[in-house]
């Protein structure tokens, strides 16, 4: 079902934990849906350059996979190009994910978002193209009925 | 290679060497067409009576009542499809319960869009259907009651005998989705108030592709398939002689070993239980802790999603299942978990692990090990774990 580089970071997720009085910490997904991201980053004021990314996942296989390779993404970028690493680039990274997962990467990208945001309101600034993100998904579309 | 634990025959199971052995014939010598007028084909026509004769016997009916099928779903399809076209003139409504199988649920639910009615009832914690709101919710209209007689998530037992009292009372058919139950608990369809009853072959060591309705004489419903005139003109398609003869010889099997079964299955079950909850915190045991199916044991461990843990059993060879939404293709997790008044994020962590004659102590002594194990891997992975942990510091 699941790639190898996708089980990979299942099995051996990276960057798994909490950072202590963190930059920015973002939570996002709700547990009815059965997934929660929460992504917490270290950032250097100064460059805005995030220092260290780490994440704890309530998921499925795919949520915690996507988290793992979307700290591993962010890692070592300025906030600004942070906010570049899309849904979409996570999920080439990982060699795909089945079309049902597709939120799951979804949720890593907005996780990112969530912790910039709060990054940014903490030092009262404003990151340019970052927009306050939502902290739900979408519906899955439902089956064709007969 | 790890060895493989299989602990989903819930789901399936192995089809028992003894009965490939009985079916084998019917695929290469005996073939015949059990339609057919010739000499030859009569092999096929005695086997298939025979197999007829064994499941009437297990169930305590005359053996001209087992109409073969396909399976369970196209018995719950037939019963409930074929009695809703029957009795329409006397009223179009069916009641059943919020924790059917989906073969029950989307039958009902396909009528609802053709003017029928239907009435979902509640169950309890346990996930058993009351009697009273059975009573209380018959109408004049309605035509028939179905209830599984065990459910396929939880094990739960359904008070069977005392549900189909109530629909005789109301002079309503009773048709029970014993899908679950039958092979692996006593059934006597007579004494039960059963009108009707689906089994299925693959879930008692019988092959796939093969099932039953008992329909008690009387019954006035048509065909599902129409075509040939097999199964007295009620089930058309040439019959899948295999099929009957290997279904046949798992039921004679599974009822002479049933109560050695269960008596293991059920040792087994408890000492898994037991220990699971004493040695893994915050968790809970979903379903009757009595009215349970000897094999079934279900679990909800808070905190984590139940793919992840399947994912992780999986790569020790445990096989299991969850009521996970991610393990649906939904968003939502199972509607049986949600039906015994479970939160969603606590259904989402549901771990389902059925037992087979097969299954041995230090099988489960592994099983729990790992789970332990992984559990807590999870948890220290999980944001809802963290919360909780903080709060409680």
């Amino acid at each position: 079902m699941y790639s190898e580089k996708v089980m990979d970071h299942f099995q051996n997720p990276r960057n798994v934990g909490e950072i202590e009085g963190a930059s920015g910490v973002g939570t996002v997904g709700n547990a009815k849906c059965g997934d929660i991201m929460r992504m917490y980053l270290d950032i250097d004021e100064e460059t805005q350059v995030i220092r260290e990314a780490k994440f704890k996942t309530f998921g499925c296989g795919a949520a915690v996979a996507t988290s793992s390779m979307a700290t591993e993404m962010v890692k070592g970028l300025t906030v600004e190009e942070a906010l570049k690493v899309t849904n979409k680039a996570v999920m080439e990274a990982l060699d795909g994910l089945p079309p049902v997962k597709v939120h799951c990467s979804l949720l890593a990208e907005e996780a990112i978002h969530a912790a910039l945001w709060d990054y940014a309101e903490k030092h009262h600034i404003k990151i340019e193209g970052l927009k306050k993100p939502k902290s739900d998904i979408g519906e899955e579309e439902e089956g064709e009925e007969w | 290679m790890k060895k493989l634990i299989y602990l989903d025959h819930a789901a399936t199971t192995a089809t028992r060497p003894e009965v490939v052995e009985a079916m084998l014939p019917y695929f290469t010598q005996n073939y015949g067409n059990a339609s057919s007028v010739y000499d030859f084909a009569s092999k096929s026509k005695t086997a298939i009576q025979h197999a007829r004769k064994t499941i009437g016997d297990a169930l305590g009916v005359p053996d001209r009542d087992i109409y073969f099928t396909a399976g369970g779903s196209e018995s719950d399809n037939w019963a409930i499809k074929a009695t809703a076209d029957a009795y329409a003139s006397k009223g179009k409504h069916i009641i059943t319960s919020k924790i059917e199988h989906h073969a029950v649920l989307h039958t009902c639910e396909y009528l609802e869009k053709h003017g029928y009615e239907v009435t979902y009832l509640d169950v309890d914690e346990n996930g058993i259907v009351k009697p009273e709101d059975l009573e209380a919710a018959i109408r004049p209209d309605t035509v028939l009651v179905t209830i599984m007689f065990a459910n396929n998530e939880i094990g739960t037992v359904e008070p069977i005998k005392e549900l189909g009292a109530i629909a005789h009372k109301h002079g309503v058919l009773f048709h029970t989705d014993a899908v679950q139950a039958f092979g692996q608990i006593p059934i006597n369809a007579d004494e039960m108030n059963i009108d009707m009853l689906s089994a299925s072959g693959h879930k008692l060591n019988g092959p796939k592709g093969i099932g039953f309705l008992y329909i008690r004489k009387g019954i006035k419903i048509g065909p599902l398939i129409h075509g040939g005139a097999q199964e007295r003109r009620r089930r058309a398609g040439t019959e899948n002689v295999p099929g009957i003869v290997g279904l046949g010889k798992a039921v004679e099997i599974a009822v002479a070993t049933m109560k050695e079964r269960a008596e293991k299955e059920i040792e087994l079950r408890d000492y898994m239980m037991e220990r699971i909850m004493k040695e893994i915190p915050y968790t809970r045991i979903n379903g009757s802790k009595t009215k349970r199916l000897p094999g079934n044991v279900n679990f909800s461990f808070q905190f984590i999603e139940g793919e992840s843990l399947l994912i992780m059993l999986d790569m020790e060879g445990i096989c299991a299942s969850s009521g996970s939404a991610c393990t649906s293709g939904s968003l939502d997790p199972s509607h049986v978990l949600l039906a015994i008044g479970l939160p969603h994020e606590i259904a989402h962590g549901s771990l389902r692990m059925t037992l087979g004659e097969d299954n041995t102590k230090e099988d489960i002594d592994f099983v729990i090990e790992q789970l332990k194990r992984i559990v807590g891997r999870l948890r220290e992975m999980s944001p809802l774990y963290e919360d909780f942990v903080k709060k409680h510091k």
